[in-house]
């Protein structure tokens, strides 16, 4: 027993040392093997980071949100826009006030602005909401305080930043009680929002003005139509029913009959993050088969490599047969070369995908997470190829007849 | 076309004595080859008996064949069949690697620098084969051949790529081991390197043509080999 170990450590050996002869035909042999498994590291890390991102926006925004858009749903399930939106603030005030399960509800209009203050200006997106959007959104003032009803109902210009807007027009901070001009409109500031954070694939949520959606809509878009409505359940056991009662509630305000198509959509954050998540899955699917062929691709490098080895190694593997090299030695010698190359090359892409990964976190801000699982499984398909790909050069090489191929030239 | 028979050998009988130092001479296409294929065990024949050892080797299938050959045959070939770009000690060690002795590295190591000093190469265990010249090359394949101690050493025409004064060497070389207790066979076709051995055996058409034993030519002693000692199981 002893004996056999203590051989099969020296073929290894042998096995080895052919390997470091040739440096680097060695390493492009691992190219494919490299590319393989670095792509299915990096793919699996910016997936799991976009799924954990979803999961904290779902988090964030709470699970008893709902959104409402304008808008038809064809019989196929696409969404189609009419030309104008076909919700209104009338319809926010009947949600609120109909619905038993919704306990909050805000309209939500976005556009986006330069914005100035004194010698500063950054270009960013303002949001004209309602009075409830901070309990919807869970996001509070960190400084000053929200608006009231009766600013909305005046319409008066006054304003919370972002925290990034905040930074940017007001570097020395005490932006809270300073004058913001928005597309030339003066506003008063009246909060800064907490700072939150990055959202699904990096977007910076503080980057952003909150303002009344009657001075949005009167001051900087000149129209009276939403873009959306955000409500919120009393509790997210009662998201489906408050989804229910919104959708009874506005079909029988713009009079479609049950069963006729809706001019509005609905979706709660739990569906939203359903969608993303799809999405993702397409992504991260294509993404894997691609380096699903690239470590094929990288197996038959080794095979072609090992079969050209075995070639001109043949009058090697003649003297080794005449010396006492059983079939089997041979085999394992080619097998353990094959295999070395692959766990190598499955290293360095392990090395290489851990890298990128965190390169692609710094530069792109992407939420990444590399999760060990995901290198074990990569470097274990690494040695499997190595082994599949690596067993008919070696079995080749055991098959070889010593007369011949002493005789080798 | 069917397959045609070619029989390279016919009626071959010979015995070779513990000891003895054989010359198997013939022109190409002789059956020599085959000859030398039967006895190192790397071909077998498709009748008759071959023992070696007292033992009856000609049916044993490939496996037991290569521990056959470990065990009890050194090769020593005509183009050296050295490993390139590996050291002397490291190529005569390669036996030692795929034997049934289940030895510790340190005396794979041992028993392989043993074995080029007694063929005259101590101090060049480091040397690869292309920083040795012919001459060398082939010490370091007779080492190779002796380091496990086999029964017979097979020499396929050993000096066939060496000059004259060289192959005397080298011929040399065997006499000593073979002064020493080794039994010898030597494939070659040249009279002049035949005349070495203490018998010749001259094969052609696959039949026996002489069978006679020399007065051998005698290499005057160089002291190139060191003398010979037995080496089967070093000290653990």
């Amino acid at each position: 027993m002893k004996t056999s170990a203590q051989r099969l450590w020296n073929i290894t050996l042998v096995g080895l040392k052919a390997i470091l002869r040739n440096k680097m035909r060695s390493l492009l042999t691992m190219l494919g093997i490299v590319i393989g498994v670095g792509c299915v590291i990096v793919v699996v890390a910016i997936g799991n980071g976009a799924t954990k991102s979803i999961q904290d926006t779902i988090n964030s925004l709470g699970s008893n949100f709902i959104m409402i858009f304008p808008g038809t749903t064809t019989q196929g399930g696409a969404r189609m826009f009419s030309g104008s939106s076909t919700l209104t603030i009338e319809d926010a005030d009947a949600i609120k006030a109909e619905c038993p399960a919704v306990a909050y509800v805000s309209p939500n209009l976005r556009t986006s602005a330069q914005t100035v203050a004194g010698e500063l200006n950054w270009g960013t997106s303002v949001y004209g909401v309602g009075v409830d959007w901070p309990f919807i959104r869970a996001w509070n003032v960190a400084d000053g305080g929200f608006f009231t009803d009766s600013d909305v109902r005046a319409g008066a210009k006054v304003c919370i930043l972002g925290a990034t807007v905040s930074e940017n027009l007001f570097p020395q901070g005490g932006a809270v009680g300073q004058i913001v001009r928005i597309k030339n409109v003066p506003f008063k500031v009246i909060g800064v929002l907490d700072r939150k954070g990055g959202s699904t694939m990096g977007q910076d949520q503080d980057d952003q003005i909150i303002a009344p959606y009657t001075t949005v809509m009167k001051r900087l878009m000149g129209q009276n139509k939403l873009s959306m409505l955000y409500a919120s359940a009393k509790s997210p056991e009662q998201v489906g029913d408050a989804q229910d009662q919104i959708d009874a509630l506005l079909r029988q305000r713009h009079r479609i009959p049950p069963g006729g198509d809706a001019d509005f959509m609905m979706r709660s954050q739990e569906e939203i993050a359903s969608a993303q998540d799809a999405q993702m899955k397409i992504l991260r699917t294509l993404l894997l088969s691609i380096a699903a062929i690239s470590l094929l691709i990288g197996g038959i490098g080794i095979m072609n490599i090992m079969l050209v080895s075995v070639t001109e190694r043949t009058r090697e593997i003649g003297i080794r047969m005449a010396i006492g090299a059983k079939g089997r030695h041979v085999l394992l010698q080619f097998l353990f070369e094959a295999i070395t190359l692959s766990i190598v090359g499955g290293l360095l892409g392990v090395a290489i995908g851990i890298g990128f990964s965190s390169l692609v976190a710094k530069i792109l801000q992407w939420p990444i997470f590399v999760s060990p699982s995901s290198i074990i499984i990569a470097f274990g398909v690494a040695a499997a190829v190595g082994v599949f790909f690596g067993f008919y050069p070696a079995r080749k090489a055991a098959r070889l007849d010593p007369i011949d191929a002493l005789r080798y030239e | 076309m069917g397959e045609v028979e070619v029989r390279a050998l016919d009626g071959i009988d010979v015995i070779v004595d513990e000891g003895d130092f054989v010359a198997i001479m013939g022109p190409s296409g002789s059956g020599k080859s085959t000859l030398m294929n039967i006895i190192g065990c790397l071909d077998r024949p498709t009748a008759g008996v071959y023992k070696l050892d007292g033992v009856d080797v000609s049916s044993l299938n490939r496996d037991e064949r290569a521990v056959i050959r470990n065990a009890k045959i050194g090769f020593v070939f005509q183009s050296f069949n050295l490993l390139a770009r590996t050291s002397a000690v490291e190529n005569v060690e390669l036996p030692l690697l795929y034997g049934e002795l289940g030895w510790s590295g340190a005396q794979r190591r041992k028993a392989a620098v043993d074995s080029l000093h007694r063929v005259g190469l101590a101090g060049r265990e480091g040397n690869h084969p292309s920083q040795l010249s012919g001459g060398q090359q082939q010490r370091v394949a007779i080492a190779r051949a002796l380091v496990t101690n086999p029964a017979i050493l097979l020499a396929d025409e050993p000096t066939g790529n060496l000059d004259s004064r060289t192959s005397e060497e080298i011929m040399a070389i065997f006499q000593e081991l073979n002064d020493a207790g080794k039994t010898v066979v030597l494939i070659t076709h040249e009279p002049d390197i035949a005349q070495f051995a203490k018998r010749i055996v001259s094969v052609r058409d696959g039949r026996i043509q002489h069978d006679e034993r020399i007065e051998q030519h005698r290499v005057e002693r160089r002291g190139i080999a060191a003398p010979v000692q037995a080496s089967r199981r070093p000290e653990a």
